[in-house]
């Protein structure tokens, strides 16, 4: 034991404020990575008992018991027991309980207590309860279970120097025999009832704030309007905030490959270097300001508890096609990016629905899209009005969202029904009371998802861009031959593989040539159409300016709609296919994504292509 | 009377709930949350447009929102 500090494990019911409570004894000292063998988060941190001691703090997944019914569940029921392979046992619980809802958080604090581990109770949320009209008795509560009880209130960091004196004694004392006679279920909820209700010595009605707003937020007909318009607001700003830091952030590396090119001489090293590594980190750090964007709304709405709400509203409709309003959320991170999107499913209690719901994600039009959809549309398109207001080419681009959302829709239901044979999706949630979102929390969760994308993502993006330069780039055009570098390129040869393929469907050479590097990602598309093109463009809109004349004059019409099909299904992201091998544990479902959405983006443009020669197009 | 014919803003006691026509992992969901024969409920919303499905409902301090399909399987009576 000597050297390694005491662990001291966080445990709770899910909208405890636990996790505020970790953050609030931890601050941003904190690291995040996965248990051993599942694919759950693992945060831990340090503090410091009031001798100075340090003490390891884990935040176990929010539990409802110690019978599991998700995988979440099942890593703190296994920690806990010590059954968990790779990590130690905790020499010590902290068991958060929302003071405002004893009765059911009981249950688990003495299921909790009965494991024989030393033990202190926070009693989380105290204000939250007295606002509510509740007054609790602390020393009751700690005379019925037989274990010290502090009351606290995480987000306003209250309370928290008794509960570090609580857990040195507690940690100091000789652990427990477990309870041999275990209580049955029935017997729990009883004994917490019966505790529940001496310790609470005064209620009175309260303000009842949480009542009220769902009197509007769920209202059969506003809580639809509400949730429209603040999804509308959401997109906006994903999409118009994030344009000035998306070009501060492309200038700055264009300006270091200028740095880079004006101080080396022309060669490998230096193409390595720009097109290779400089392109690699581009690539992933322009998705940061809108994936930021989309992640801070998402976190304020978890935190201030409408999420729940967001998913009431929509349950029946995603009902339709097999899903819940379980799904909702992580279908909406994935118009930003799938990535996050998948990473969400987490939250995702049944397993068919999971997977239904990681398997679509990507048909939703994710922001790498819009690149390609803005070049081929204002290359082919007419900007005129068939309406007041109406323009043909923004119609266009809402008709590129809608097919997505019904091919989600549609496959949705022909996997419910025949992959994962779900005989009907459930929605059964806890909606938490609703609460002001402490600043520093939200700005440390946006902090960890950022990081945990760059990480993941990141290494990925950058591996793939990596590979698709040595693609490009090797063998050698032989001096003065005809041919490009990138035709002539590995790449150049696998498009040649490709293009009787791709022919019936509408493609040329040139498309066969640029849907390689689009691999990496989608708005890859746009450069890489430009270097086959023989343009001399840094950026991705810089090329759609003088590329979209071009495109105009070498494709016809159909062949652009074919295109535009293509890219509503293709899983054109190799980032998404490797979260997913990483969130299915194996390459059976990456596998099946690729297939299917390949095909379907084939017929689909195969369909446009065909059907707009037919129209004479 | 079944839980998803429960008028709004009236309180009911759970009776009996039918299990076997849950799910085996609703059913243990449900129980987790708190809702189990005996104890106090009031129905506080049902869902958007013409659907009023899925329905939210207090159970004792916390509120849970459920599908009219599982409350149909949950039968209670009125308390004053």
């Amino acid at each position: 034991m000597t050297g390694t500090p005491p662990l001291v494990a966080l445990v709770g019911n899910p909208n405890s404020g636990k996790s505020s409570l970790f953050n609030a004894l931890t601050g941003a000292r904190q690291k995040i990575a996965n248990y051993p063998g599942v694919t759950v988060e693992r945060k831990s941190g340090r503090t410091a008992l009031p001798d100075g001691r340090p003490v390891e703090l884990l935040d176990l997944p929010g539990a409802y018991s110690l019978q599991p019914d998700s995988l979440d569940e099942a890593v703190t029921r296994d920690v806990i027991l010590g059954k968990l392979a790779g990590q130690r046992r905790p020499d010590a619980l902290v068991i958060v309980v929302d003071a405002g809802n004893l009765d059911n958080h009981l249950r688990f604090a003495i299921e909790l207590i009965g494991q024989g581990l030393p033990v202190v109770i926070a009693l989380n949320m105290i204000d939250l309860a007295e606002r509510d009209g509740l007054e609790i008795d602390p020393t009751v509560l700690a005379d019925e279970l037989g274990v010290p009880v502090v009351s606290t209130v995480a987000v306003r960091k209250r309370g928290l120097d008794r509960l570090l004196i609580m857990l040195a004694e507690s940690l100091s004392k000789p652990r427990l025999q477990e309870d041999e006679a275990t209580e049955s279920r029935k017997q729990i909820t009883e004994r917490a009832h019966r505790i529940a209700k001496r310790a609470i010595i005064h209620e009175t009605q309260g303000r009842q704030w949480t009542r009220r707003l769902d009197a509007i937020l769920l209202h059969p007909v506003g809580g639809v309007a509400i949730l429209l318009a603040l999804l509308f607001v959401m997109f906006q700003a994903v999409y118009g905030w994030s344009e000035a830091p998306i070009s501060w952030i492309e200038a700055a590396f264009a300006a270091l490959t200028n740095v880079i090119n004006a101080q080396m001489p022309d060669g490998l090293l230096r193409s390595f270097l720009t097109d290779g590594v400089i392109a690699g980190v581009g690539a992933v750090v322009v998705f940061l300001p809108q994936i930021l964007i989309l992640f801070l709304f998402i976190l304020i709405l978890e935190a201030t508890g409408y999420m729940t709400r967001a998913a009431f509203v929509m349950d029946r409709m995603m009902a339709a096609v097999g899903l819940s309003g379980h799904s909702f959320i992580p279908l909406l991170s994935s118009f930003a990016c799938a990535i996050p999107g998948i990473m969400a499913t987490r939250s995702i209690m049944d397993q068919k629905e999971r997977l239904a719901t990681i398997l679509i994600a990507p048909l939703m039009t994710c922001s790498a899209r819009l690149p390609v959809y803005t070049l081929i549309i204002g290359a082919f398109i007419p900007a005129q009005n068939i309406g007041p207001g109406i323009g043909l080419q923004g119609l266009v681009l809402l008709a590129l969202y809608l097919f997505g959302i019904l091919g989600a829709m549609l496959a949705a239901a022909v996997i419910q029904r025949f992959v994962t044979q779900s005989r009907s999706s459930s929605f059964l949630i806890e909606m938490p009371r609703y609460q002001l979102p402490r600043l520093s929390d939200i700005a440390l969760g946006l902090w960890q998802r950022a990081w945990v994308f760059l990480r993941r993502a990141g290494t990925i993006i950058f591996v793939a861009s990596m590979i698709l330069w040595a693609l490009l780039s090797f063998p050698k055009v032989p001096a003065g031959s005809t041919q490009s570098q990138v035709e002539y390129s590995i790449a150049g040869n696998i498009a040649d593989v490709i293009e009787p393929v791709v022919r019936p469907i509408g493609f040329n050479h040139d498309i066969a040539l640029a849907l390689i590097p689009a691999m990496a990602a989608r708005e890859v598309a746009v450069s890489a159409l430009g270097t086959a093109y023989a343009i001399d463009a840094t950026d991705e809109e810089q090329a759609a300016m003088s590329l979209g004349p071009k495109l105009a004059a070498k494709w016809s019409l159909a062949t652009a709609l074919a295109f535009l099909a293509w890219f509503i299904f293709a899983p054109q992201c190799i980032s998404t296919i490797a979260v997913t091998r990483r969130e299915t544990n194996g390459w059976k479902w990456p596998i099946f994504m690729v297939t299917y959405l390949f095909a379907l983006a084939y017929i689909a443009a195969g369909a446009t292509y065909w059907t707009a020669i037919a129209l004479g197009l | 009377m079944q839980l998803d014919d429960l008028p709004l803003n009236s309180h009911a006691r759970v009776q009996t709930i039918n299990w076997a026509a849950i799910p085996e992992s609703e059913g243990h969901r449900l129980r987790s949350l708190g809702l189990e024969e005996g104890v106090e409920i009031e129905a506080l919303h049902k869902g958007i447009l013409l659907w009023r499905d899925p329905i939210a409902v207090r159970v004792g301090r916390m509120r849970i929102a459920l599908r009219r399909k599982v409350a149909s399987a949950i039968s209670c009576e009125l308390v004053a």
